[in-house]
């Protein structure tokens, strides 16, 4: 916490010399912008990586030497996470209900967004205007009414009800971002298409769905982390333990295993480890696609 | 369902040369969208439509009973305990929103400009801010309080190796800090947003105004202060506005720090909070009824907010241009 606060103080020494730029202060400014970018980075990351390296470690180790490296790396704490702790059913909800969810999510609106970005009716435009409202619509205004219809349809505690409702709420963002990209692809490609004799689902099957590859894995991994992550639903759609997805798990968790430290850090560590398999893969994705649309 | 109708159904018969983007017939388009408008009424549309009906009512359990307008909204601002938690959650909120500005944004900023010239590692650095961003919040409050624990926890070890004994309390234990770590916690964890998106708009701006000045013998802090700043004006709004919505909408991080009630004695409760207990916790038998309101009352706050930070940065952008 406290370094966090150091690192504007830092910056104003980098930003302090007055004189013009030269080539004498620039080494100086140099190395103090390095030391403040390595000193920030280690603000970000050592807290994660403690969570990492005391979940190796045993609560006696924890208490004696709190700030250690592992002594003689240990499982137990990952065995009672996954096991005692039943993470291992957690983590089988979140999967089923993430992958479900993001992948209805992104047919429907693949299909919408290209409709509404090659049709030029006057009703097609009002109903995209309807659907891109819906990424201003706060989340705790339609909890409830959403409980009773689920309730309604018996969908409560199931990881269908989950996936339809996290599919129709990631539609907003996923038509607003497949919309832009089908709406620069050159429209000739369809004409082409349409004389040799296409039809639309063909069109849009074999045509146009390579083209917006990159925008697809742009909603696919923009859609996958905050669902992952999400928690509020699940706490209110789910009162069966058995499918409680990996958030809402943690919570009855970390009552259940108060001072049993390591095993709490281990279920961190489950819990995130999607995220970081996906970053790996995705990096690039990442960083770009949390600026689309955005940086203007 | 065959195209080549498409030109004659579409309103562009003034172009001069047939246009580039060769239509759908409305009624495949409107076949295309059926899925998605679906959902999207089920599950968005019609809860959202709901819930404004459902805070004009009174509520007996789960069955509405009399119409009572604006009745509820009334109780939120009369009756206890609703009387003296709506205005300290909103104030916590405000506070929040006041500190990420402060805090996240400012650091995000300064760290884009430093990175933003850089060719060596910049990008290994974006990773590294941008990891906390990607880890639930929920597990991030959950990490924080762990390491702030006062039993063993690393960060009172390490103020104690360092010499820093006084500083060495127990962080969400005391009402008066434990506010600031949702602060200081919230902020760690967004600076990447700001940065990326600070980072984006420096790569599109033109720096030729920059080198003009910097050859009529500007510092670099003047040319900061007086040139890039401004620029940046727009996208500054934009992370404004962001960083608003996301502390009114603020949820897991406090509750992971401080529990349902906003521990200790309400120093961290904040709005969403306050509703999920009125909905799901009260007990109260109008608990629809009243929290509904709160999420109109939440809803209306941002929404007003949004529209006038928008506005004002605009104003703003407009001055300066």
């Amino acid at each position: 916490m406290a370094t966090t606060l150091t690192a504007p103080g830092t910056a104003t020494t980098t930003n302090r010399p007055a004189t013009p730029p030269g080539r004498r202060t620039g080494g100086v400014r140099a190395a103090a912008t390095s030391t403040l970018l390595w000193v920030y980075a280690a603000v970000a990351i050592l807290p994660l990586l403690t969570m990492v390296l005391n979940s190796f470690r045993t609560n006696q180790e924890l208490v004696s030497e709190p700030l250690g490296l592992p002594a003689e790396p240990s499982l137990a704490a990952y065995q009672e996470a996954w096991i005692e702790a039943s993470f291992s059913t957690y983590f089988w909800n979140s999967i089923v209900v993430t992958v479900g969810s993001v992948a209805l999510s992104t047919v429907v609106s693949l299909l919408a967004a290209y409709a509404l970005a090659r049709s030029r009716s006057r009703l097609m435009g009002a109903l995209e205007q309807v659907f891109v409202s819906g990424l201003m619509m706060p989340v705790f205004l339609m909890i409830v009414p959403i409980f009773y219809l689920l309730d309604s349809i018996g969908m409560v505690s199931t990881r269908t009800g989950l996936v339809l409702v996290y599919a129709a709420v990631s539609i907003p963002f996923s038509v607003f971002v497949l919309g832009t990209f089908f709406r620069q692809l050159p429209g000739e490609l369809e004409e082409a298409a349409r004389i040799d004799g296409a039809g639309p689902l063909r069109m849009f099957w074999s045509v146009m769905l390579p083209l917006v590859r990159p925008a697809v894995a742009t909603v696919v991994v923009f859609r996958f982390v905050p669902i992952w992550n999400d928690f509020f639903y699940p706490l209110i759609l789910v009162r069966d333990r058995t499918r409680y997805t990996l958030p809402v798990g943690l919570t009855t968790f970390f009552g259940e295993y108060q001072t049993s430290w390591s095993t709490l850090f281990a279920g961190l560590v489950i819990a995130t480890l999607p995220l970081v398999v996906l970053f790996l893969l995705a990096t690039k994705q990442i960083i770009s696609g949390l600026t689309a649309g955005m940086g203007k | 369902m065959t195209g080549p109708t498409a030109e004659e159904t579409s309103p562009s018969a003034g172009h001069r040369r047939p246009p580039l983007t060769a239509a759908l017939p409305t009624g495949t388009a409107l076949v295309f969208l059926l899925p998605a408008a679906l959902l999207f009424g089920f599950f968005v549309l019609y809860p959202m439509v709901t819930a404004l009906t459902y805070s004009l009512y009174s509520w007996r359990g789960t069955s509405q009973e009399s119409f009572v307008g604006l009745g509820n909204f009334v109780t939120l601002f009369t009756a206890e305990p609703y009387a003296t938690q709506v205005p300290r959650a909103f104030a916590h909120n405000l506070l929040l929103f006041a500190g990420s500005m402060v805090v996240q944004n400012s650091v995000g900023l300064l760290l884009a400009v430093v990175l933003h010239r850089r060719r060596r590692f910049k990008r290994l650095f974006q990773v590294l801010y941008t990891m906390p961003y990607l880890v639930s919040p929920l597990v991030i409050g959950y990490l924080w309080s762990l390491l702030l624990s006062p039993l063993f926890g690393p960060v009172n070890a390490l103020l104690k190796t360092v010499g820093l004994d006084a500083l060495a309390l127990p962080w969400l234990g005391n009402p008066t800090t434990a506010l600031w770590v949702v602060v200081l916690v919230t902020a760690w964890q967004w600076v990447g947003f700001p940065l990326l998106l600070y980072g984006a708009a420096l790569g599109g701006l033109d720096h030729s105004l920059e080198e003009a000045a910097e050859l009529d013998g500007a510092s670099a802090r003047q040319r900061f202060w007086h040139i890039t700043l401004p620029l940046l004006t727009p996208i500054i709004g934009t992370v404004s506005v962001l960083t608003f919505i996301f502390s009114m909408e603020a949820f897991p991080i406090p509750y992971a720090l401080g529990g349902s009630t906003g521990s200790p004695a309400g120093a961290t409760d904040v709005m969403s909070l306050l509703f999920y207990r009125t909905a799901f916790q009260s007990g109260s038998s109008n608990a629809i009824g009243t929290s509904s309101a709160i999420a109109i009352l939440l809803f209306l706050v941002i929404f007003g907010l949004s529209i006038a930070f928008n506005k004002w940065f605009r104003r703003a952008e407009r001055r300066l241009f």
